[in-house]
């Protein structure tokens, strides 16, 4: 019957009248359809933009071997010598940094607020540190600059422009999305475990520590690994208090260059082999974000079907 | 049955409305905007060394003539000749000499010396060519006192690949050397002041029309001699300061007459007064090939 239908009114598509009428009879299934178009077309820039890198990036890769331009450590773009070593290294060693600090901020604030806060109290705080993640990331770099990095200098040596300096302005660029990510999961944790936990006698430390924080495990792995990659990705901010020497750090006073501060400084400067040069470095970097994001999921989908 | 059909319809006839309206009105900011077309402004882009001082210029220019609009962008001497090439901009600002494969034409508008400065407290006075090409190789010289200053190691500042003050440096000092990997980069004259300032160790290279000024005023940076010869607008001029560039504008053939008259400006005795004015080094009026 409905085959029929849509048969007849594919017949008479061009007469106005008889589509009007088609577009009343199947309003829902339309309404579905143009939804379906455009939720395509988010999934579809994703797929122009993966296409777009690899096209541009994969031909320098492959002429290089990819060894040479993940491992060399000479970056002389004017020369044709592109090798990335020293910024992947330094994009690992930031975003490393970053997880430490923003990681152990981020997760004892979860903590404190779910465990030990007043519940007045977290209505006002956990809104005042998703806030930070409005704050734009020039502002952080700026602080950075003005007051971290001057700080680093005088009391522990090097140029104050360094891996240390990115990593704390980093760890805090992430805290919000570490903090809200692990206070939902640890929001999951069914209370009977809680409740359980106090009647056998054990502290509140105890409760949080063996069984909130074991419970929740896998939430807040994921939590982290979604600031990581907010870390990697992250551009203004490091080209400001990062330093950005081609020369592999040998301590976290040492300046580096990450892979997004290389893209961003050299692009506007950039033609031909050095241009593609740096949409290879786009495509090493879109490979670790994926890469993350992808253990990310997997471990919160092992969680969702560790509860069933 | 019929009802709900006919408030259904009701309820689509207004829409359809509504719709017509908003689309109508888009469509008309959207003419609106572009009829401002008709008086297409000038595009001025290139080097951030000369950014502060085509802006200035172009304010100038625009006081005087109301009916032209001359904007100034940024970018970098490799962005500006590009965008030149592919007609985006009228005239593209370059702040080195052309290479041979860049075919375009190009006028002299002010000389620019590159000046060499280091922290205020920094006791060194100047340095020999010889001396600042090897701090920044960074092998043989690599602490302060080898050059007879306190015991600090070198920090040196560069600009990143590309930049024309880079390109600049390389040419009169590096020649063909490489700049060591351990000097940071920064990506704009003003980033590079900002840590020569706060930085005891630092050395670093920047446009010497942008540091001039300021530097007399609030004495935060030193600018070192080289070869014994201080930058001032006479050694510049005369080519005696050995690091000279020039300022150039560039354009693509004979450009439009609203951007000819811009550059006749900046030629013009008050245009070459405002530049010496604010630390360059007036133009000799000569083309360079």
């Amino acid at each position: 019957m409905i085959e029929q239908q849509v048969g007849a009114s594919t017949v008479f598509m061009l007469n106005y009248q008889a589509l009007r009428g088609f577009f009343y009879r199947h309003r829902e299934r339309t309404i579905a359809l143009v939804l379906l178009a455009i939720a395509l077309s988010a999934i579809a820039s994703l797929a122009i933009i993966t296409l777009f890198i690899f096209k541009e990036g994969l031909p320098i890769i492959v002429r290089m071997g990819l060894d040479r331009f993940l491992l060399s450590s000479d970056w002389y773009p004017l020369e044709g010598e592109f090798g990335i070593f020293p910024m992947i290294v330094g994009s690992l060693a930031v975003t490393a940094g970053a997880m430490v600090i923003g990681g152990t901020l981020g997760l004892s604030c979860a903590i404190v607020l779910i465990q030990f806060c007043p519940p007045r109290a977290v209505i006002f705080l956990k809104p005042c540190i998703e806030l930070l993640a409005g704050i734009p990331s020039v502002v952080y770099g700026f602080i950075g600059v003005m007051f971290l990095v001057p700080l680093i200098r005088d009391y522990l040596g090097g140029p104050g422009l360094s891996v240390l300096a990115s990593s704390v302005v980093l760890g805090v660029m992430i805290l919000p999305t570490v903090t809200s990510i692990s206070v939902d999961a640890l929001q999951a944790v069914p209370p009977r475990y809680r409740e359980g936990s106090i009647a056998i006698g054990a502290t509140e430390w105890q409760t949080t520590h063996r069984v909130l924080l074991k419970a929740a495990r896998s939430g807040i792995v994921a939590a982290i690994i979604l600031g990581m990659g907010r870390a990697v990705g992250e551009t203004m901010a490091v080209i400001m208090v990062a330093g950005n020497t081609l020369e592999l750090p040998h301590s976290i006073l040492d300046p580096v260059r990450t892979l997004t501060s290389n893209i961003a400084l050299e692009m506007s400067y950039a033609t031909g082999d050095h241009r593609k040069a740096l949409f290879a470095t786009g495509v090493i970097l879109f490979v670790i974000v994926m890469f993350l994001n992808t253990i990310a999921l997997t471990i919160s989908r092992n969680r969702r079907s560790d509860k069933k | 049955m019929s009802n709900i059909s006919d408030l259904n319809d009701k309820r689509t006839t207004r829409m359809r409305v509504v719709m017509i309206v908003m689309v109508t009105v888009a469509m008309a900011t959207l003419c609106l905007s572009c009829s401002k077309d008709t008086e297409r402004p000038i595009n001025v882009i290139g080097s951030t060394s000369m950014q502060p001082f085509a802006e200035m210029l172009s304010q100038e220019f625009n006081k005087r003539h109301p009916d032209a609009n001359v904007e100034v962008q940024g970018g970098g001497s490799t962005a500006g000749i590009e965008a030149v090439r592919s007609d985006i901009a009228d005239i593209g600002m370059c702040s080195r000499y052309l290479k041979k494969d860049e075919a375009l034409d190009s006028v002299t508008i002010a000389l620019d010396g590159l000046a060499i400065i280091v922290h205020h407290s920094n006791p060194i006075q100047e340095l020999s060519l010889q001396q600042i090409q090897d701090i920044f190789v960074g092998k043989t010289i690599t602490g302060w006192s080898q050059v007879g200053g306190r015991d600090l190691p070198i920090r040196m500042i560069t600009r990143e690949e590309g930049s024309g003050t880079r390109e600049a440096f390389m040419n009169l000092v590096m020649h063909k050397v490489r700049i060591s990997r351990k000097a940071l980069t920064q990506e704009s004259n003003g980033a590079v002041r900002e840590l020569v300032r706060n930085d005891p160790a630092a050395i670093g290279y920047m446009s010497q029309g942008l540091v001039m000024g300021e530097a007399k005023i609030l004495g935060l940076e030193k600018i070192l001699g080289v070869n014994g010869i201080v930058p001032t607008h006479a050694t510049v001029s005369s080519g005696e300061y050995p690091l000279v560039r020039p300022f150039l504008f560039v354009t693509k053939g004979k450009p439009i007459p609203k951007a000819q008259e811009f550059i006749d400006f900046v030629l013009s005795e008050p245009g070459q007064t405002m530049l010496e004015m604010e630390g360059l080094v007036r133009a000799k009026q000569q083309v360079k090939p």
